[in-house]
């Protein structure tokens, strides 16, 4: 290969990077990258791109323009074939679960595993059970993903996503829907992994408790753009009447215009 | 020009566009679909993929496909018999009845069925997939869900819709015997005789042949609609509706288009054959 990754760039990079659907821009010319070992948590308002973001770091969704990097390779304008590679290194969790509700629990998290690696059946019961002691459900392998509750949902997708060991791991809103403690749990689930697994990770959420948990670095997208980026300290601390509106969740004269009638 | 015209012409220029992209979408997808099912051929995985959906197709679909069959030979005969046997050619209701059957309303009846009772379930179970993430985390472990997921429904559809035509054919051909020598007193021997003088083999050969282009018909159209539907429980609703209606446009299309290609291939080889 000639573009050798190197180790202490950025692992992933968006350059100019927009995006519309239809007449509606959702990105409008990000540009970011992210290091290696790093969680960088994306902020924003519901709408703002968070998602569209998240997708297109797998190109799952592409970019009308600019261009997007995995360890120095250019990856928006492969086809889904040569992505394979670089997929597999990913994990994805996505913000509806997106467990195959077909199969059981122990398949979910064994079909990236028979998808990619030759294994034995044995060594994939091993996987599978490690990876669910990893996110506290060994013992649920044989249910069916629609006789889960939502946060076990989140911890078996999570357990998913893992499977392969992935470099990075993207995260569509893990705590959303859940509550405080369940959320809690996720939070200390994001952590573990980073711990364990060394993982890069990508947090997209609204939720600052999770985002100041996880978080060395904060990114706020608002608009199609980066408005704010920093550590979790500089959002507590800043002026910066945009970041603070959304941070301490206060709505101003605007957005309450609308419930004016 | 006025606003309001502009605007309107503008909006009807919009439709055609997107009307002609949905249509190459179309093709694309059912070209992916063509080239993953003879690169897929090779790997014994996939053959595990096609089994459950043969059973759904096939199997599952056959009573219905029965039923339909025997109903529509019945009705053809309840129909036709009195004209006939007011000319006193009662006993040639069997090349009628069973020419009708095996040539195109076991055939198309068959892929309507299908249409209903497969496309409609095939939209519904991959809508539901797409606006549940379930085929974006496909693609996102390196899997591509037209391999996974559509290629061995479109496969058993194309495969299975030509077998139970002939079911269709079976019972048809029975029905309509049921009703004319049980019901309305004919013969049964020469009920049969004319049958026998009037279906070739290349009739049947000729509902076999549309089978398969209905079931790769139905198969793609319902994948695709599912594939690409709009979010949310009314997308999904309106996909199979989509699904369902363009599949039975589709089929009745391709009835026509094949039986004026068949035709034309049996003048060819056999000249024009007469009935009565």
């Amino acid at each position: 290969m000639s573009t050798k990754p190197s180790d202490n760039g950025p692992i992933i990079e968006l350059r100019k990077v927009s995006k519309r659907f239809g007449s509606l821009p959702v990105l409008d010319g990000v540009d970011l990258a992210l290091l290696r070992g790093q969680t960088t948590v994306v902020i924003g308002e519901s709408g703002t791109g968070k998602s569209v973001l998240l997708k297109h770091i797998v190109a799952l969704l592409r970019p009308d323009g600019g261009e997007v990097y995995f360890r120095g390779e250019r990856i928006d304008d492969k086809s889904e074939a040569q992505l394979v590679a670089a997929r597999r290194r990913f994990g994805f969790l996505f913000q509806l679960s997106a467990l195959f509700d077909s199969m059981t629990v122990a398949e979910n998290i064994a079909f990236p595993i028979t998808e990619h690696a030759a294994c034995s059946k044995e060594e994939i019961d091993e996987i599978v059970a490690e990876k669910l002691r990893l996110v506290g459900l060994d013992g649920l392998q044989s249910r069916k993903p629609g006789e889960l509750s939502g946060g076990q949902k989140k911890r078996v997708a999570l357990a998913r996503a893992i499977a392969l060991n992935p470099e990075v791991v993207l995260y569509d809103e893990p705590t959303t829907g859940l509550d405080p403690v369940r959320a809690d749990v996720i939070n200390e689930l994001i952590l573990r992994l980073r711990r364990s697994l060394d993982v890069t990770s990508v947090v997209v959420t609204h939720d600052m408790t999770s985002a100041y948990k996880v978080a060395d670095r904060i990114v706020m997208l608002q608009g199609g753009k980066v408005i704010a980026d920093g550590t979790p300290e500089y959002f507590k601390t800043t002026k910066d009447a945009r970041v603070r509106r959304f941070v301490d969740g206060k709505a101003d004269a605007e957005d309450l215009s609308v419930l004016d009638m | 020009m006025s606003q309001t015209e502009a605007n309107l012409a503008f909006r009807a220029g919009q439709r055609i566009t997107n009307g002609v992209d949905a249509f190459g979408d179309f093709w694309l997808f059912a070209w992916r679909t063509a080239v993953w099912t003879f690169r897929g051929m090779g790997r014994r995985q996939n053959w595990w993929l096609l089994m459950p959906e043969l059973f759904e197709v096939g199997y599952k679909s056959l009573p219905v496909i029965l039923i339909t069959g025997a109903f529509v030979g019945m009705v053809i005969a309840v129909q036709a018999i009195e004209q006939f046997r007011a000319v006193g050619l009662e006993e040639r209701m069997g090349a009628v009845v069973n020419l009708s059957v095996v040539r195109e309303l076991g055939p198309v009846l068959a892929g309507i069925m299908l249409a209903g009772r497969i496309g409609g379930a095939l939209t519904a179970e991959l809508g539901t997939m797409n606006v549940t993430e379930q085929i974006d985390a496909l693609r996102s472990m390196g899997v591509d869900p037209v391999r996974y997921l559509v290629v061995p429904r479109v496969l058993a559809c194309f495969l299975l819709t030509p077998i139970l035509t002939l079911y269709a054919d079976l019972t048809g051909s029975l029905g309509g015997w049921f009703v004319s020598v049980f019901q309305r007193g004919v013969d049964s021997g020469p009920y049969w005789d004319y049958t026998e003088q009037a279906v070739d083999n290349f009739d049947l050969f000729s509902g076999l042949f549309k089978g398969f282009f209905f079931g790769a018909a139905l198969g793609l159209i319902s994948c695709y609609k599912g594939f690409f539907c709009k979010p949310g429980a009314e997308g999904v609703g309106r996909a199979c509706t989509e699904a369902f209606v363009t599949s039975f446009i589709a089929i009745l299309a391709l009835d026509y288009v094949l039986a004026v290609f068949l035709q034309a291939v049996s003048e060819k080889l056999w000249g024009f054959r007469s009935l009565l």
